[in-house]
């Protein structure tokens, strides 16, 4: 669904990385580990378009992502749920119409109803439905951020540490949640520095953790 | 009339993707009144300008005034003469010789109704009426000056060229003034929606990120804009009528500050000021949205 063919990525005149390559399949897994400054939220960028590799091709779903006009990359962006390291909403709308945002300018706001009942009682929401973002603390709006990433019920999942600021409990509910849609069939990215939690979750998905350093993406799951 | 029907009704979710600018609201609401209601008045003047070069041209265009000497042993075979000439003359209609009541009446102003008109060398006046096809003046001079020596024609094209060019430049600057306001209308609707577009510019990110696409994003600005330049503009319209009201009419008086103002199907015009105004506001806001959006890609 998401391939990326030898892409390299630079800031300032500085390769970030090249000759990087990745695939996200139906049903895939991965973890995305790394240390900081390595690239990994450039890597996922990259993989939602919204920025353009400088070498190599980004596919999304079949389509050269550089290609793309700017309707086409929304498109796709409604096959693909995002959580951001730093969560963005608009903060003068409900948590409850935040989450529903994709579905709303889908123009499938009718849809919303019953998904937004319940995705808010699992990610632990359901009193915060009626408040404004800026009213809700760091976990809350992780947790809102992944709830409405997946509310369309997208292809691909892909999410910067979105587990940084909940609690381990909550954390293993956020995960499993991923987990269960990733058996419906969808593709999960996860960049993230919790190792604890790539072990958590080892008995219940057959996932790949990739390690970024150095400009290097390998395989790090026999390592784990 | 579907597209007008739904930017109209709009679309409650995306409209409320945007948040409320307050200012910014204000600012274009104000700015579309004050352009409407000077677009009103500058209407009114040119197309009351035109109705008054219209009347004169119609009034004085067919009517002609010859003047004979005021020879009181020959006035009247001079008369006949010119009677004469006229009367044979291609394209006069008619020639009629003023009345002594007639011509008092027409000194009477600068005189004083007791001028003894008899006792006076009053030049004897001929009214000339021309018919649809006009005379030609040039050869009609040439002829009483071999036939009735010292007569004058004056068929008012001195003074009334000049005031039709002016009226008709009045018409032309009123019909220029409407478009520069048009023009100031484009330019602060555009101004106003970057300014709303820049402060927005987190909202455009999310909208994005979710999976918006352009014109979803553009189309709840354009609205906004739109109705705020119509709604302006109707009040503007209101004020500059009600402020036509205040000047004191007077069809009588034939000029043209005395008739500033709507006649007829004229009045149609001031109705077509509100959805201009929001056809503007339109196009301007949509292209401003556009090249914000194409920029903050």
């Amino acid at each position: 669904m998401i391939e990326l063919d030898k892409v390299s990525y630079g800031y300032g005149g500085t390769a970030l990385f090249s000759q990087l390559s990745l695939s996200l399949a139906p049903g895939s897994f991965h973890f995305l580990t790394g240390p900081s400054g390595a690239g990994k939220t450039t890597l996922l960028r990259l993989c939602y378009a919204d920025l353009l590799a400088m070498g190599g091709q980004v596919r999304l779903f079949g389509q050269d992502a550089a290609q793309l006009d700017r309707d086409a990359v929304a498109l796709a962006r409604r096959r693909i749920g995002v959580v951001h390291q730093d969560c963005q909403f608009l903060d003068h709308l409900s948590v409850a119409e935040n989450i529903a945002l994709p579905l709303t300018v889908a123009n499938r706001a009718n849809e919303a109803a019953g998904n937004l009942e319940e995705l808010l009682t699992w990610v632990g929401l359901g009193p915060q439905a009626g408040q404004l973002p800026p009213e809700l603390s760091g976990g809350e709006r992780q947790r809102a951020a992944l709830a409405r990433a997946v509310i369309m019920s997208p292809d691909v999942i892909i999410a910067d540490e979105p587990t940084g600021n909940v609690d381990w409990d909550m954390a293993q509910r956020l995960l499993t949640l991923l987990v269960e849609l990733n058996k419906m069939g969808k593709a999960v990215l996860i960049a993230t520095h919790d190792m604890n939690m790539i072990r958590s979750l080892k008995s219940d998905v057959q996932a790949s953790v990739l390690r970024l350093k150095d400009g290097q993406l390998t395989q790090a799951g026999a390592a784990l | 009339m579907k597209a007008v029907l739904d930017l109209i009704i709009g679309d409650p979710h995306a409209d409320r993707a945007v948040p409320p600018t307050g200012l910014t609201a204000r600012l274009t609401v104000f700015a579309a009144c004050v352009m409407a209601f000077l677009a009103v008045i500058a209407l009114a003047l040119s197309l009351s300008a035109g109705r008054v070069a219209d009347r004169w041209a119609d009034d004085l265009a067919q009517s002609a005034t010859l003047r004979l000497p005021a020879d009181p042993a020959q006035a009247d075979a001079l008369l006949l003469s010119a009677l004469e000439v006229l009367q044979t003359t291609p394209g006069v209609a008619s020639a009629r010789a003023l009345s002594p009541q007639e011509q008092q009446a027409l000194l009477e102003p600068w005189f004083g109704p007791d001028l003894p008109l008899d006792t006076l060398p009053i030049p004897q006046l001929v009214e000339v009426i021309a018919d649809d096809t006009g005379y030609d003046a040039a050869g009609l001079r040439a002829r009483l000056s071999g036939q009735v020596p010292g007569a004058v024609l004056d068929d008012h094209s001195n003074w009334r060229e000049p005031l039709l060019a002016a009226a008709s430049r009045v018409r032309l600057i009123g019909w220029c003034v409407i478009l520069l306001i048009g023009a100031v209308v484009a330019a602060m609707i555009t101004l106003a929606a970057q300014a709303s577009l820049n402060a927005n510019a987190q909202v455009i990110r999310v909208l994005r990120l979710v999976g918006a696409r352009d014109v979803y994003i553009a189309r709840a600005f354009v609205r906004r804009f739109t109705l705020r330049a119509g709604l302006g503009a109707v009040g503007g319209v209101i004020l500059g009528l009600l402020a036509l009201q205040l000047i004191p009419q007077d069809e009588d008086v034939g000029g043209l500050l005395t008739n500033i103002g709507f006649q007829g199907a004229g009045w149609l015009w001031p109705l077509v000021i509100p959805p201009l105004s929001a056809i503007v506001a339109f196009v301007a806001t949509r292209a401003a949205a556009f090249a914000r959006l194409k920029e903050q890609t």
